[in-house]
């Protein structure tokens, strides 16, 4: 561990670390820090009484406890069957794998909005899903569990591809020791194969978070924009905007931001935590 | 050796096409500039500029020979003010409601008496707010006070993103505080049970539509007159019927120029040209047959039974203006904000 450490700070080979360590803080600047002290410089012209009053009305505090608090669910479920498609893919030999394979991407490159109006018009209730919920009283598009419907649909593909490769570096072979060893193969999975996977499982999970927390549009469509039931945090920036209210939608997005921030940095706490104990 | 010489010719070639092809642009920015104008305008009215703009260029080619370039810019009204004022150069502004260009004109790109400068508020098309119900009417919904009944869904866009949405909700407080013994506080009870209907609040008018067309969600969608003749002649005439309310509200879209972006560009005689243009009888029969209400009796004359008599009020005299109607029901907090008031 000790000496991983070390090679790590150890130069590269090759040549350059100066320049490619120029262009990179002035790349980032350009493109994330600038963009990102323009938005907590504009919020900061409100001053910190009204700035706390635009993010702490009941209409925001709903939008942003929907918006995290369905992204987290859908992360959650992501995790869950980004996991058990990648075993598949990786484990399992069967016709049509590339094809399913090529599948998973799709979420990535369909425009958010087309992915919304499909996903609307296939949970409506005289959809092809929809019809058959409505008689068992369930309702999808316009309500919180479409939001949900879709941000699932815009995660998928994080989970699954962050542990793919990780999936495919982890030789059955040490399955088979483990259970020559004599565990089961409930010890096997908990023990060998999910500390294994767990950091990527983390990444896949904190990207799919994140890219729901601030999806807008594949959600307003099928959300149905209620205020206090399914108006999300997003929506709600545009609202201010509308309202050429710039410092209060800003104010939004900073709110967002830092709790963003935060949960990033608590699933990043977790993997450290967890990579330190999978070696020891 | 020889793959260096051919690389750095084709980096010269490359370099070349690329030089020639900036100055290219560079010239024809330089030609165009004289004769192009933007219309920034909202969403519904595609169409419509699209007549327009043919039959204006036509007519300034006759007067002038000068021949004329015409871009269309749409979206969201809200939006496509902000991008005005955030630096689109537009040479005029063809808006949902003067709010909007009074957001431009209040960021100083226009002068503020704008309304004043055309004939009709500067609005030479107006519209008004229509019922659109399912084939055969199936819930009886004849006017304003049916949209209340319970096991009523009623379809409308989100006020504080949609500007068509805030033309319904004056239009039924406007009902309500005419009816006898209508006041403010039964007008608020009235726009709040209607709201109580609506099961879906869609950012725009053109996402309600596909919400009360295609979902099939809602008995009765509250449209644009000319929304609603554009929804019956593309999706059918079988499926759908347009129910006229006994009193409706006078939905006035304005148009200005943007005096800032026309005097730098130098465009203020062409762009003044064009909005004037719409006063014309061949340009109110352009908006007659895009479903615009026209202005010019003549013309109106010869539409009247596709535009029934209603009932109209105008927002100045219900609302005193939209700089009056605007921060009380739908700014932040305003009474639009506290109909969805949470309930603990």
């Amino acid at each position: 561990m000790t000496t991983a450490r070390l090679t790590w700070r150890q130069p590269s080979v090759i040549p350059g670390f100066g320049i490619t360590l120029g262009v990179t803080v002035t790349w980032l600047s350009l493109i994330v820090l600038i963009p990102l002290a323009g938005l907590f410089l504009k919020s900061a012209t409100l001053g910190w009484g009204k700035f706390f009053e635009a993010i702490t009305s009941p209409r925001v505090l709903a939008a942003l406890e929907i918006s995290f608090g369905i992204a987290l669910a859908a992360a959650t479920v992501n995790a869950v069957f980004g996991l058990i498609v990648a075993w598949v893919l990786v484990r399992y030999d069967f016709p049509g794998r590339r094809v399913v394979d090529a599948i998973v991407d799709i979420p990535f490159a369909l425009p958010t909005a087309v992915a919304g109006i499909a996903l609307t018009a296939l949970y409506a209730e005289n959809g092809w899903i929809g019809g058959l919920l409505e008689p068992l009283g369930i309702r999808v598009s316009f309500t919180p569990l479409g939001i949900f419907v879709a941000l699932i649909f815009i995660g998928l593909p994080f989970v699954v591809r962050t542990v793919q490769p990780v999936l495919e570096d982890l030789e059955p072979e040490i399955e088979e020791a483990a259970a020559s060893l004599g565990a089961t193969r409930r010890q096997t999975f908990l023990r060998v194969i999910l500390p294994t996977l767990f950091p990527a499982l983390a990444t896949g999970y904190a990207l799919a978070f994140s890219r729901a927390v601030g999806e807008y549009g594949s959600v307003i469509f099928i959300a149905g924009n209620m205020p206090l039931v399914s108006e999300i945090a997003p929506l709600l920036i545009v609202i201010r905007l509308n309202e050429f209210a710039y410092a209060e939608a800003t104010a939004i997005a900073v709110a967002m931001l830092i709790a963003s921030f935060a949960l990033l940095l608590a699933i990043n706490l977790l993997q450290r935590w967890a990579r330190s104990r999978g070696r020891g | 050796m020889i793959r260096s010489i051919i690389l750095s010719s084709d980096r010269r070639r490359f370099l070349f096409g690329t030089l020639s092809a900036v100055a290219l642009a560079f010239a024809a920015s330089a030609v165009s500039a004289q004769t192009t104008l933007l219309n920034v305008s909202y969403d519904p009215t595609r169409e419509l500029y699209q007549a327009f703009n043919a039959a204006f260029v036509k007519d300034w080619q006759q007067k002038t020979g000068q021949k004329l370039t015409i871009q269309q810019s749409h979206g969201g009204a809200g939006s496509q003010a902000r991008a005005v004022i955030d630096g689109l150069e537009a040479d005029v502004v063809t808006l949902a409601l003067a709010y909007d260009i009074d957001a431009i004109a209040e960021r100083g790109l226009l002068s503020c008496d704008w309304q004043a400068r055309l004939p009709n508020n500067s609005s030479p098309y107006t519209s008004t707010i229509v019922f659109l119900v399912r084939k055969g009417n199936p819930k009886g919904i004849k006017d304003w006070n049916d949209l209340v009944k319970p096991g009523i869904k009623i379809i409308t866009p989100n006020p504080k993103t949609s500007g068509g949405a805030r033309w319904n909700y004056l239009a039924a407080w406007g009902y309500a505080l005419k009816q006898p013994g209508g006041d403010e506080t039964k007008a608020r009870d009235f726009v709040t049970q209607i709201y109580r209907n609506v099961p879906v609040l869609d950012s725009g008018a053109r996402g309600s539509t596909t919400t009360f067309v295609q979902r099939g969600i809602g008995d009765v969608f509250l449209s644009w007159e000319n929304e609603a003749f554009l929804a019956i002649n593309e999706l059918g005439k079988d499926k759908f019927e347009i129910v006229v309310p006994s009193l409706s509200i006078l939905a006035e879209p304005p148009v200005t120029v943007v005096d800032k972006v026309a005097d730098k560009k130098g465009t203020r005689a062409v762009a003044e040209a064009y909005l004037k243009y719409w006063y014309t009888p061949e340009a109110q029969e352009i908006a007659a047959r895009n479903y615009y209400r026209p202005r010019l009796a003549e013309v109106q004359a010869r539409h009247a039974e596709q535009f029934p008599t209603v009932k109209l009020f105008t927002i100045d005299e219900v609302f005193g203006g939209w700089a009056k109607a605007q921060p009380t029901h739908f700014a932040e907090g305003g009474v639009f904000d506290q109909i969805y008031k949470p309930a603990r």
